[in-house]
């Protein structure tokens, strides 16, 4: 049984309409003005169209409505042009290069079909074509000069594949793959002042997310556009990737960054991680993402000069991206859920890349379990903005580790020791400093901690510092002098001092994102592999 | 002419109506502590002084966890099973 092709209603040259499946056979010859292979067609299209007119529709369907009326005028067309530059019907039959030529039996199921032009194939079409339209006693077949004629010669790219055409015409299709809702702007409307109205933005411009671009942008995941990847808080909203696409779209990302925007929002969406406390605190945090693995050069971050911000597109926009789906999927809105006090530029986006290459140790995604060839997120809630630390002078790892940890010991409040998450961003001067004595990631992390220790009669409140920790928090009530000289270290265990190495090669210092309430109670660092479509 | 695909969850708020305000405390007075800091002191405070007041209102106190979390289900569905009014310490 052979396959039934689209039906189509198009309007020809005089506005009359033409539908097919008519009641007679049909050959539908797709053609565009600008390709050479299809001038040469017309001549035969319109030698087939006065031969076989009556028992078997000829039409051309012309790609663009002015080069329509111009090969009508040089081929002295009077066969049917059906005006397709909407490319409605060319993406229906899934013309890519013109001309395509489809022969079609009187119910509308397609008998052969071939595209650019072949002497052979079209002495054997017009053949057919002629036997179907005068069956019982086949019409005489056009009559044709076939030494003009050139054995084949190619076609060319139709329009509905053109760059941006074809995610447009499927969008449009009936079986567009896209279920969200859409909204029509009126003519007068400014895309973005309508979206900036509407609270969809962080008040910076966006790329309004067209079906063709949310298509475009979806293309660079396998997963289904309807797959629900986590639930949002505050408003616990499913979250689709269709909608991932569409924040993505306005944030700026490119379609290849569209599975490091996945990850990171099933990663910020687990229990663990505490989204919702994140962006609710009056705190101050935000999710901090770090990207490991090859996917940074495949995606050209940017993990040297000025990497904590600005100028690089990847880094910029996929933190972008996943702050927009926070807001406008989750609801986390500033002064609505988001509340906190003073917020912070990482409060637009914060993703950076691991200079792994440039660094004494193993990448972050090593040390928590994953392959150094898997392409891994891993999001902490921190503050949204680093803090610069200077040391220009220490030429020893223990000496620059030392002030690494007096510099730390403020995050939050110099008095607040029993801290959690961190995350040191070492730049390729102070690791090579570290690097010649040879010091491991651990020996910094306890130099740190030895560093920034204080005795507990330092950390109480007094009138000095009214913040602090109260005694109770050590177990003590009435202490002693000597339980009061008991040193604390500012974290709470080592390992809460996360380590990258990333900046421009030359400048003494260091940088770190300052803590939240981390921990089973707050917020827990979470690695996730990125899914690429390689 | 722009068609956007729209970005949010597209659900529309519920909107809803308080609960109707009674005259008189009466029955059990539900103290929640979110644990933020000095939470408690006011909780101890109110407590006192509506023990002084209300000598016939039961108060009973509860705790969430952790403050940078939203309450766990079952302590929500425990408070709205046992008391009548909620006083909730809030904010540092």
């Amino acid at each position: 049984m052979p396959d039934s092709l689209p039906s189509f209603s198009l309007a020809d040259q005089h506005h009359r309409a033409h539908s097919f499946p008519s009641t007679r056979p049909a050959l539908l010859c797709f053609v565009k003005e600008d390709c050479p292979t299809c001038g040469m067609t017309m001549p035969l299209i319109e030698a087939a169209s006065q031969a076989l007119s009556g028992e078997l529709d000829v039409v051309a369907i012309g790609q663009d409505a002015a080069g329509n009326a111009l090969m009508v005028e040089q081929h002295k067309l009077t066969a049917p042009m059906l005006d397709d530059s909407t490319l409605k019907v060319s993406y229906a039959y899934n013309v890519e290069i013109v001309p395509t030529i489809v022969l079609a039996d009187e119910s509308g199921a397609e008998l052969r079909r071939f595209e650019g032009f072949d002497k052979a194939d079209w002495q054997s079409v017009l053949s057919q074509a002629a036997r179907l339209a005068g069956r019982p006693q086949p019409r005489p077949e056009p009559r044709i000069d076939w030494s003009a004629y050139p054995a084949s010669r190619p076609g060319c790219g139709s329009k509905s594949v053109e760059p941006g055409m074809a995610e447009r015409l499927a969008a449009e299709a009936s079986g567009s793959s896209l279920r969200a809702r859409q909204i029509e702007l009126g003519a007068e409307e400014d895309p973005f002042e309508f979206m900036f109205e509407r609270g969809l933005t962080d008040g910076l411009p966006v790329i309004p997310p067209t079906p063709e671009r949310v298509m475009r942008m979806h293309a660079c995941t396998r997963r289904d556009p309807q797959e629900v990847i986590a639930t949002v808080p505050p408003n616990l909203a499913p979250l689709t990737i269709e909608k991932v696409a569409a924040n993505a779209v306005m944030a700026g990302c490119k379609p290849e960054y569209l599975p490091v925007v996945i990850a990171v929002l099933e990663a910020v969406c687990t229990d663990e991680f505490n989204i919702h406390g994140v962006m609710a605190t009056t705190a101050g945090a935000t999710p901090v993402i770090v990207v490991n693995g090859p996917i940074r050069h495949r995606l050209g971050m940017n993990m040297k000069v000025g990497v904590l911000g600005s100028g690089n597109r990847a880094n910029a926009t996929i933190g972008r991206a996943v702050k927009l789906a926070l807001r406008n999927v989750g609801g986390a809105r500033p002064g609505e859920i988001e509340r906190t006090a003073l917020g912070g530029p990482g409060k637009y986006t914060a993703c950076y890349p691991e200079w792994e290459e440039r660094s004494p140790w193993e990448p972050l995604h090593v040390e928590r379990g994953f392959g150094r060839e898997d392409s891994v997120v891993t999001v902490f809630g921190l503050e949204p903005g680093p803090r610069l630390i200077v040391d220009q002078l220490s030429r020893t790892a223990h000496a620059l580790a030392g002030s690494l940890g007096m510099a730390l010991e403020s995050c939050w409040h110099p008095k607040l020791h029993g801290y959690g998450e961190v995350l040191l961003v070492i730049s390729p001067e102070h690791a090579d400093t570290i690097k010649r004595d040879g010091w491991t990631k651990s020996q910094v992390r306890n130099r740190i901690q030895e560093a920034s220790a204080r005795p507990i009669r330092d950390l109480l409140p007094d009138a000095n510092a009214g913040e602090g920790m109260a005694l109770k928090h050590f177990g003590l009530g009435n202490s002693t002098a000597e339980q009061l000289e008991q040193r604390i270290p500012k974290f709470r265990k080592p390992e809460n001092i996360n380590i990258i190495v990333a900046g421009g090669e030359a400048g003494k210092f260091s940088s770190a994102f300052g803590g939240w309430f981390s921990g089973p109670m707050g917020s827990i660092s979470v690695s996730r592999k990125i899914e690429e479509m390689l | 002419m722009t068609r956007i695909v729209d970005p949010t969850d597209e659900r529309v708020p519920l909107s809803r109506t308080l609960a109707p305000r009674p005259q008189r405390l009466s029955g059990v007075v539900a103290l929640l502590d979110i644990v933020k800091p000095r939470g408690d002191v006011l909780l101890d405070r109110l407590e006192q002084r509506l023990a002084e007041r209300l000598p016939g209102v039961t108060l009973r106190r509860y705790r969430k966890p952790t403050f940078a979390k939203p309450a766990p289900d079952e302590l929500r569905r425990r408070i709205a099973a046992e008391s009548d009014f909620v006083i909730e310490a809030l904010a540092d």
